[in-house]
């Protein structure tokens, strides 16, 4: 008996074992999926540093306006209540998109993704037009230290929704292309995790950028 | 249909990469996903909502409203973990919570302590009366 036989029908190397796997080592090694979910919410983690390192930059700089307009003048409440109303009707549609794959229903999935493409693209959208305005009234990065805090934090979550919408035309893509293959499960897996996170981002900064910058 | 019965048949589908109620979904699994995202919804809405009414209400004491906000935001940010990336507190799930607790450790380091070293040094830079201007 060769080792590639052992191999083949041993359930700890197969994988089948990672079905009872329950953490704490136990029940072999677990799943490639648990192992690149995995893998992917430690890059998210990091991400999540680099934002706050801009947080911390925003929140020293709040006050440093250099005599130009504070952010009590210059946010419209309306426009990012309707963007955080975007971003957060995306989460769900694209946790919708995660079960029509675990049901390997690709109608429901092309749809699912399309509106979260769309729901993306409307929350860019309104940013840039908010960007373009607040340069065109001399509110531009430039200004004061404010301001180029203010257009950093909110540009780097900006140009994250950017690359999150390419990912989402490119899952879209192998989808269609290669089906619901194992690897390309995990592909999306990751691209649903980016998604959400973006969104948790969110949660932050309207709060720690707009509603406080309004209320103080 | 019943884990005992599909047990087996499960293995086929993806046989290097399957996870209980993840990779092969039945009808009840499917309904209970979908309501798990629709509790996170109405949550993260309940939150949001809560988040944009406070500036605008007198209800509260003006002073107290930043630290409501900031209550608010951290319970979104946990519906959002639980309801939406998962992260829960099944045994699979240990290494991805402790990734978030020292995440959690080194994002309050840097913004607390940034805050905290540069609003020590305004205090001891800044000369008698003068706001300052950067």
């Amino acid at each position: 008996m060769t080792t590639t036989d052992i191999s083949a029908t041993d359930p700890y190397w197969t994988g089948h074992h990672a079905q009872a796997a329950a953490g704490h080592g136990a029940g072999g090694p677990a799943s490639k999926r648990i192992i690149v979910g995995y893998g992917f919410w430690i890059f998210l983690l990091s991400d999540i540093v680099m934002f706050s390192a801009f947080f911390a930059a925003y929140a020293v700089l709040r006050d440093a306006t250099a005599g130009g307009p504070r952010g009590a003048e210059l946010f419209n409440l309306r426009n990012v209540a309707i963007e955080t109303a975007c971003l957060l009707a995306s989460s769900f549609t694209c946790g919708l998109a995660s079960l029509s794959v675990q049901a390997r229903r690709s109608g429901w999935f092309y749809a699912a993704m399309t509106l979260t493409f769309g729901l993306g693209a409307t929350f860019i959208l309104l940013e840039a037009r908010e960007f373009a305005d607040l340069v065109a009234r001399g509110a531009g990065p430039t200004r004061s230290a404010f301001l180029s805090a203010f257009f950093t934090l909110v540009g780097c979550h900006g140009l994250h929704v950017t690359c999150g919408l390419l990912w989402l035309l490119t899952m879209m893509a192998q989808i269609f292309a290669k089906g619901f293959r194992a690897d390309i499960l995990r592909r999306f897996l990751c691209f649903s995790l980016f998604w959400h996170a973006l969104d948790i981002i969110w949660v932050a900064l309207f709060t720690v950028v707009y509603l406080m910058g309004v209320h103080a | 249909m019943s884990h005992a019965d599909t047990g087996q048949r499960d293995l086929r589908i993806d046989e290097f990469d399957a996870v209980p109620g993840q990779e092969s979904a039945s009808d009840r699994e499917l309904t209970h996903g979908v309501r798990t995202y629709l509790i996170g919804l109405a949550l993260a809405v309940l939150l949001t909502a809560l988040s944009f009414w406070l500036p605008t209400t007198t209800l509260v004491w003006g002073p107290g409203i930043p630290v409501a906000l900031i209550v608010f935001a951290i319970a979104q940010m946990g519906v959002h973990l639980v309801f939406f990336l998962h992260i829960t507190t099944s045994p699979d799930n240990t290494n991805n919570v402790l990734a978030l607790a020292f995440g959690v450790l080194i994002v309050l380091l840097v913004i607390g302590g940034s805050i905290w070293i540069m609003a020590n040094m305004n205090y001891n830079m800044m000369p008698a009366g003068a706001p300052m201007q950067m």
